[in-house]
């Protein structure tokens, strides 16, 4: 049996006005001010009031969608967002402790310059960044960009097995990509830049590598052209809904995010995920596994029901999700987060249905309601994301003292 | 009638990587920390600057087949630190050069839409294309292209992104609670390009942006660069500092504009400037000759004479005379991720040139690379520097000046204390902000969406 560790890991999910296609019509939402600095700025800077280790942004190419690949043509819900590394950065200076974490889709962009991006964005912000990384197997995403094509994902038996391979193929794309911002995050040693003025070198070039990476959709030389950032190596984190994601999470990642529709099924992914680790080596500490959950939360009663029913009508449709969704008072979520994590999770990420109502209480109840607890923590302990998270800090792998 | 008093246009240049940043130097700080960068942007906002201005680097200098390591090495990400820089900021223009041939249409317009929306409208872009296969070795595509081709694939990349940036006209969003409708129109974003570099389509995902599009800066020196940046551009980041070829720039630049339907004030010439400021002219004069000394090292010397001999130099002694043979022929192999390298379009000659100036005036290898690598644009007390200036923008050898410290990142400090009051008691630069745009700053007219506002009757 997996002992619960001593404290719970909380991160938010933030994504427009929340999570539910019918959160910008709240009275608490602001749709006109989600292209605004401001509007990001106030989320985090809650989230961080709130002590919680982190908090991820969405980001995709395509258009916001009802549909799983394509564009839908709607005009009742959010459409239009920005990148989601730019948010990370403009929110970062504003902000002390908490670890940011954007989305970064892996398919159709360059290692090389992600590498670098999330590297400043770790210097920015001393020691906090990450990124989530997520594959697009659409082909309304592909032609955006006009240099790959993707067959329909067709939903016949044999097309079943064309998806997987498609899939299969994105993630193996997806792990690789990992492993070149990897290497290029650890190609300067961390004492690269010696300022010598008496041999009038400014690096010593003996600490900076070459990658020499090469695989199937790209290779890279290297060095990076930013130095070594200050975690060493930010924190890469990806969704898994299963066998081939659990098997990039387990490869590639430090954080993994899953969608367990209970705490038996929480068990048997987190087996499966510690199963591939142990396949490629890597410690079971090495991962942290959080549950995804949307979450409606009020304090009374069955008011968040009520909430999203009222909600679910004006959508037009009953909202369900990848991951369980969860109606009920912050001391029931904590029940449910408590029952959960003794199934080996590290802790949860949390996806608010409405953003202006639901990570209020999220950081104003669910929070002192942990505390009380002794769940979580009373104030931030570390100053890096890394460190928050349990997870040392790695040499370069290419350091040899 | 006479000519109406010019306003001048300042930028200020973060330090660069090569050797014109003075790192040695005990006052110089880190170029990696963000704290530098919110330094230097800080003093450029508090001296009312139009922007800051930062360059872009894909990989690492190499010569003699080894990593450059005399020069300041590495750099963090363009978009990161702006994006982060527009949180230390309010007013500031924050500009950034990303390479059209490392990187796809659709993505840079998202993350320029982005950064003009999370800075309220101050985001700029210098469009460069890269010259090589060296760089391309880091990313996806590789990096070569013909000659012929990388201003074609710029231009068609340029005004591709300019497809997407008008893709929405900016009225779409209603965000109507009561309703429901949170769009207007279902079709915003939606484009459709095909070119024989790109073949795109689909639904563009960041609404139209404060300025409509980032503020397009040009730096090319080429004939096809300057046609590119008459045809397309809004500022010119130029590289003649001096009256006389400022002047001459400047009158073939404006020329050019008629030709592509446009005019005189459509674009702005900012050329890149050094300085050095003293208390007197004669202290700045002595103060710019130890800068002079610092930037150019007996092995820096070694480097830029390898630079134009296209071979190794290590055992010749910068104290001592040129090298009296001619340069290798063909093309540059010693030094690779340079730019610079391809200036020397006629290495026998300039060669030719460079002994025959160090005959003429006595000078060492290294008294020669200073003497024709490292003058300072400007050089002197601030009153001096303030009427040159000012001289040069009224004479039309610029609008203006992009300044580059050479120290970072209180390389600015001092002419922002003292350079700036003048100019502002002169009255040809601004005490405060007018506008809160770029666009604004730079006196660029706003831009209106290309397509009219057609709403479906329903």
């Amino acid at each position: 049996m997996s002992a619960p560790s001593a404290g719970m890991h909380l991160a938010v999910a933030l994504d427009g006005a929340g999570w539910h296609p019918a959160a910008w019509r709240e009275p608490q939402a602001l749709p006109g001010d989600l292209l605004t600095a401001r509007y990001w700025a106030d989320l985090v800077r809650q989230a961080e009031h709130g002590l919680l280790d982190f908090v991820t942004i969405e980001d995709g190419f395509g258009m916001q969608s009802s549909r799983p690949a394509s564009p839908d043509g709607r005009t009742d819900q959010v459409r239009g967002r920005l990148d989601a590394v730019l948010i990370a950065a403009r929110v970062a200076p504003l902000t002390r402790h908490i670890g940011l974490i954007p989305t970064v889709v892996v398919t159709h962009t360059e290692p090389f310059h992600i590498s670098k991006a999330i590297a400043t964005l770790d210097y920015v912000v001393a020691g906090r960044a990450g990124l989530r990384v997520r594959v697009s197997a659409s082909q309304h995403e592909a032609e955006l960009f006009g240099r790959r094509t993707f067959a329909a994902l067709p939903t016949s038996r044999s097309g079943g097995r064309a998806a997987q391979h498609l899939m299969a193929g994105l993630f193996d794309e997806a792990a690789d990509y990992v492993e070149v911002m990897r290497r290029l995050w650890d190609s300067w040693e961390d004492d690269a830049e010696i300022r010598d003025v008496a041999t009038g070198r400014f690096i010593d070039r003996d600490k900076l590598h070459y990658i020499d990476f090469a695989g199937e959709h790209f290779s890279v030389k290297g060095p990076s052209i930013t130095p070594r950032p200050p975690q060493g190596q930010p924190v890469v984190s990806a969704l898994a809904h299963r066998g081939v994601a659990f098997r990039l999470v387990a490869r590639s990642a430090d954080v993994g995010y899953v969608t367990p529709g209970d705490a038996a099924d929480a068990r048997a992914i987190v087996a499966e995920i510690r199963g591939e680790q142990q396949a490629v080596g890597r410690a079971e500490q090495a991962v942290r596994i959080f549950a995804d959950l949307v979450v409606f939360l009020d304090t009374a009663g069955d008011a968040a029901a009520g909430r999203k029913a009222r909600l679910d009508e004006l959508a037009g449709a009953e909202y369900t999700s990848d991951a369980t969704v969860f109606t009920g008072t912050p001391a029931q979520l904590a029940d449910l987060l408590h029952d959960w994590q003794r199934s080996g999770l590290a802790g949860f990420r949390l996806r608010p249905g409405v953003i202006g109502h639901d990570l209020g209480m999220i950081t104003g109840g669910l929070v002192p309601e942990l505390q009380r607890r002794g769940a979580f923590r009373e104030a931030y302990q570390a100053s890096t994301l890394r460190g928050l998270l349990g997870l040392a800090r790695p040499a370069s792998r290419y350091a040899t003292a | 009638m006479s000519k109406p008093v010019k306003q001048i246009h300042l930028a200020a240049h973060f330090p660069g990587v090569n050797n014109t940043t003075v790192w040695s130097d005990p006052r110089s700080g880190s170029h990696i920390d963000f704290s530098s960068f919110a330094h230097l942007a800080q003093t450029a906002e508090r001296a009312k600057f139009d922007f800051l201005f930062l360059a872009e680097g894909l990989r690492l200098r190499e010569q003699n087949g080894r990593i450059y390591d005399l020069d300041v090495v590495g750099r963090p990400d363009t978009f990161t630190v702006l994006a982060a820089l527009a949180a230390v900021t309010s007013r500031l223009g924050l500009a950034g050069t990303i390479n059209s041939t490392f990187n796809e249409p659709y993505e840079v317009a998202r993350q320029f839409a982005s950064l003009d929306h999370l800075s309220g409208g101050r985001a700029a872009w210098n469009v460069v294309t890269s010259w090589d296969a060296f760089t391309g070795e880091n990313f996806r595509r590789g990096g070569f292209l013909p000659q012929d081709a990388r201003y074609e694939r710029a231009q068609t990349f340029l005004q591709t992104t300019w497809e997407l940036f008008d893709s929405w006209r900016g009225d779409e969003i209603i965000a109507d609670k009561e309703s429901g409708a949170f769009l207007a129109d279902a079709g915003a974003g939606r484009f459709a390009h095909r070119d024989a570099h790109f073949d795109i389509s689909g639904q563009f995902n960041v609404p139209r942006s404060p300025q409509g599009r980032p503020v397009i800066f040009q730096a090319g020196d080429s004939h096809e660069g300057r046609e590119f940046a008459a045809a397309s551009a809004d500022a010119i980041f130029s590289r003649h500092a001096g009256l006389e070829d400022g002047k001459a720039f400047y009158a073939d630049m404006k020329g050019r504009l008629a030709r592509h339907g446009r005019t005189h004030d459509q674009l702005v010439i900012l050329p890149a400037a050094t300085f050095v400021l003293g208390g007197t002219d004669a202290e700045a004069e002595e103060i710019a000759r130890e800068v002079r000394l610092q930037q150019v090292s007996g092995q820096t010397a070694i480097k830029f004479a390898e630079q134009l001999w296209n071979r190794d130099l290590s055992g010749y002694d910068p104290d001592g005379p040129l090298p009296d043979f001619d340069p290798e022929p063909g093309e540059n192999t010693i030094a690779r991720g340079r730019a610079s390298v391809r200036m020397y379009r006629d290495p026998v000659a300039t060669a030719a040139q460079w002994r025959a100036k160090a005959a003429a005036q006595g000078l060492s290898l290294r008294e020669l690379i200073v003497e024709v690598t490292g003058r300072q644009s400007f050089v002197g007390a601030p009153a001096t520097i303030a009427e040159t200036m000012n001289s040069f923008v009224q004479a039309d050898a610029s609008d203006g000046f992009i300044l580059v410290p050479h120290i970072t990142p209180g390389g600015l400090d001092e002419f922002a204390d003292t350079v700036v009051p003048l100019l502002q008691d002169r009255g040809v630069f601004r005490v405060d902000y007018q506008g809160s745009t770029l666009r604004e700053h730079l006196g660029l007219a706003p831009l209106r969406a290309s397509s009219p506002v057609t709403q479906a009757a329903s």
